[in-house]
């Protein structure tokens, strides 16, 4: 009985959606105010009800209710009960829930904080999240009910993907939906601008702290899979450029131009229209991602469904989000545009060309994910587009950014003085080439690492001496607003992920290796010596655990535990293990028995070195911060909006307003 | 005609941005022809659709019984065959967790003689499972194979 209770409430929570996305939009087109005033107990209403029916699909996976088509096909008596909740989004129905899950919380935020926003304008902000809600609630009504029935009842079900089953699955969908989703308030911020035709930028201050905070989750997101694509898939990779990671990093690219477009808007009023533009391509780049990843159009162990019905649906969802967008835009950006002049040596002008190079890069990115697509459409074989097309053209993208990067904070809005510039280029400059002189000794001329080292140190050296300017020239207390705070820790972290790349990607070693038990093999320095295989039993799985010692210089450094685990229906995963440290990390993974009869000889094994690389990750916490922090910044918080929002926005000096 | 200065400046930006565009818009190409990776079977690289390609990606099912190991590296080989042809690949590194008999592949390597030398090969996770397109260019290899033994056919009496 308590399925259909779940979809009882899904309809409701479609019903509210429907009220939430209309009704105040009309209102605010009509000047009623009875009918704006539905829009937050609409919302309220809605994330009532989605919760409910989240809530009762993770207790009918608590408890076994394998009458569940969705709970039998996900889960087993064996799966540990924390693995049961993240069942929930371990496959598409549920994993839509959470999205609108996801949505609803952000809207019932939105709702609770904008109560001194302009009663028209958040009436259409939370009208147009009610818009995107009536889209993935008819989606998961029409096309992807997780209550459905499964009868008669089996004893057992089958079992979550095997790959899912780690703690950094629990964890990652969530946060990663997070930001994608958290792209819809920016984009209602927009579209709200668009449908009132605002000439004043304040909305823009408004919608900042969200867009922040939304790009936090998605670098925490991204950071989660990228740790957990490492620890879990066995192949001892960070990234792969694999579809469904390089749907969740075309928003985050195209979120950080907007992070910085927004910044120019909000402070100068200039490039409104591009804010706009960038804020629609955030949330479609968004929604694509879901698409790509739930559709299975691309193969990838990430597309667990496959069926064209919805891919139909998400097609014309999405057809209908960016090209009523779009039209939307067309008709109305002409009308918002303006700002300030600004001088080819000014803070907008490196502003904007990192938010060029940010763009391209994501078009990039689309282009060679689509491809395939492309190609299959185009009837020229089956094509795919390997990793060094993006291990190319990425870092060509980026390089600029990077020279860039120190110098934006110094530039002052409007016209910049050439000479501060000349100070920071030499003294960034000179740091850079002495590190990488001292650091072509430590490791052996290799060219990358010698770069990542002088680009991490150009853009440390470069904050740090603009945290120092602020430390001089400012008062105590106003040195470091959280806005200034978190650029700061963001612009780091890009320094900080940088020589985190490079040095991993140039020093790792990896020896792929068959051992005898007893026997060792070197690995830069340490060496790693083969105990032998025995079997484990886990609690839905069984495995073949090797034990590993690491030594250095006869000490040992580590025992190192891989596993190769069967889980039922026979399905193998790598469970690798990792030693991890600051400054490197060992890693092995079990390949196969060389004789499938005899567990307990010798074995293939993955052995790594992998120096330096927690910075990669570290850098993405950096930038998480950062987004956080900015975030919070007490300037957005929105206070006597009726009598500001009558006065233009103080046009802020460049003291007080970093990008 | 001469040219006031913001038209001057308008020029230059369109020819910045217009030379920036075609740098890029090659750069992309060039990299994509780089890396562009055509997926072939066995039976499509026999009857040469794969000649002109020095990197391709080969698909099939891994022949029950040919996998055979070297005794002291880790070299396997097998053999990957689709429903019209039959092709060995050698490979040294670890196979994928659900790489065994009557699985479907795909491997990415060249050729070396009549021998596929792999660089990488994948396994799907799911044994009932087919990658699509693998599953089409099988599909359209038997169909290609049955529209020549047809062809073969009208000829012989």
């Amino acid at each position: 009985m308590t399925p259909e209770l779940g979809q009882l409430a899904l309809v409701l929570a479609f019903l509210l959606a429907i009220a939430q996305g209309v009704l105040p939009l009309l209102g605010a087109w009509r000047g009623n105010r009875a009918l704006m005033a539905v829009a937050r107990p609409a919302a309220a209403g809605q994330a009532v009800f989605v919760a409910m029916a989240f809530g009762i699909l993770a207790w009918a996976f608590l408890h076994f209710d394998f009458s569940v088509q969705y709970v039998a096909d996900n889960s087993n008596l064996a799966l540990p009960w924390y693995y049961r909740i993240a069942a929930v989004w371990g496959a598409h129905e549920g994993s839509l829930l959470l999205w609108i899950l996801i949505l609803n919380l952000w809207t019932v935020a939105l709702a609770a904080l904008s109560h001194r926003l302009p009663e028209a304008f958040a009436a259409r902000v939370i009208g147009v999240m009610g818009l995107i809600a009536i889209g993935f609630l008819a989606f998961i009504l029409f096309t992807s009910d997780p209550f459905g029935r499964l009868l008669p009842m089996p004893a057992d079900g089958a079992d979550l993907n095997p790959v899912l089953q780690d703690p950094g699955m629990t964890f990652h969908p969530p946060v990663l939906y997070m930001g994608y989703v958290g792209f819809s308030v920016a984009f209602a911020f927009s579209i709200a601008a668009l449908l009132g035709g605002e000439v004043e930028q304040a909305w823009v201050r408004w919608a900042r702290p969200w867009t922040n905070a939304a790009w936090g989750f998605l670098t925490l997101g991204i950071v989660a899979g990228s740790w957990w694509a490492y620890a879990e898939l066995g192949w001892g990779g960070w990234w792969f450029w694999d579809p469904v990671e390089n749907a969740s990093f075309m928003p985050w690219l195209v979120g950080a131009a907007l992070i910085h477009a927004q910044a120019i808007t909000e402070k100068r009023g200039g490039l409104r229209a591009w804010t706009l533009l960038l804020s629609i391509f955030a949330f479609s780049l968004s929604l694509l991602g879901t698409f790509l990843v739930r559709s299975g159009v691309l193969t990838s162990v990430h597309a667990f469904a496959s069926d064209p019905r919805r891919g139909i649906f998400i097609l014309i969802f999405l057809t209908i989000v960016v090209g009523g967008s779009l039209l939307l835009y067309a008709l109305r950006a002409p009308k918002v545009a303006g700002g300030k002049p600004f001088n080819v040596v000014s803070r907008e002008t490196a502003l904007l060309i990192g938010n060029l190079l940010l763009a391209t890069a994501s078009a990039m990115v689309l282009l060679g994910t689509l491809f395939p697509l492309i190609g299959d459409a185009l009837h020229l074989g089956r094509i795919s587009v390997g990793p060094p097309y993006f291990g190319l053209l990425f870092p060509l993208l980026m390089a600029p950014v990077v020279a860039l990067l120190p110098f934006g904070p110094f530039l002052h809005w409007g016209k910049a003085d050439g000479g501060v510039l000349k100070q920071v280029m030499l003294r960034a400059g000179i740091a850079a080439v002495a590190c990488a002189i001292v650091a072509a000794f430590f490791v052996q001329g290799q060219l990358k690492a010698i770069v990542g080292v002088a680009s991490a140190v150009w853009i440390a050296v470069g904050v740090l001496l603009y945290a120092l300017k602020r430390w001089r020239e400012m008062p105590r207390g106003r040195r470091y607003p959280a806005e200034m705070a978190g650029m700061l820790l963001a612009h780091l972290g890009v320094g900080v992920f940088v020589v985190g790349v490079l040095l991993s990607e140039s020093l790792s070693v990896t020896h792929d290796v068959r051992l005898t038990p007893g026997q060792s093999e070197s690995v830069a320095g340490y060496d790693f010596r083969f105990d032998g295989v025995h079997r484990t039993v886990g609690p839905n799985w069984h495995a073949d655990q090797g034990v590993v010692t690491v030594l250095r210089d006869g000490a040992t450094v580590a025992t190192m535990h891989p596993q190769k685990r069967t889980y039922s229906h026979e399905q193998v995963q790598t469970e690798s293990a990792v030693d991890a440290g600051v400054f490197r990390d060992l890693y092995v993974a079990l390949g196969e028995p060389m004789d499938a009869n005899d567990i307990e000889g010798a074995w293939a094994l993955r052995l790594y070195y992998k120096p330096f690389v927690r910075w990669i990750w570290g850098g993405g916490l950096l930038m998480m911060l950062g987004g956080f922090v900015c975030a919070g910044d007490r300037r957005f918080r929105i206070k006597r909006i009726a009598a500001e929002a009558a006065l233009p926005v103080a046009a802020a000096s460049p003291q007080e307003s970093p990008a | 005609m001469p040219m006031n200065p913001t038209r001057k400046r308008r020029l230059t930006i369109v020819i910045v941005v217009a030379v920036a565009a075609a740098l890029a818009i090659s750069l992309v190409v060039y990299a994509l022809q780089q890396n562009m990776n055509y997926l072939f079977t066995p039976s499509q690289v026999q009857s040469g659709q794969a000649t002109q390609y020095k990197t391709f990606r080969l698909g099939g099912m891994v022949k029950a019984g040919s996998i055979q190991r070297s005794k002291d590296s880790l070299q396997v080989t097998f053999t990957v065959v689709d429903a019209g042809g039959a092709m060995p690949v050698e490979y040294t590194g670890i196979l994928p967790d659900l790489f065994r008999d009557n699985q479907s592949v795909i491997a990415t390597g060249h050729m070396d003689g009549a021998r596929f030398v792999a660089t990488e090969v994948l396994a799907k996770h799911d044994e009932t499972y087919m990658p699509k397109e693998l599953k089409d260019a099988m599909a359209k290899a038997h169909a290609d194979a049955q529209v020549k033994e047809a062809a073969a056919q009208d000829k012989s009496p």
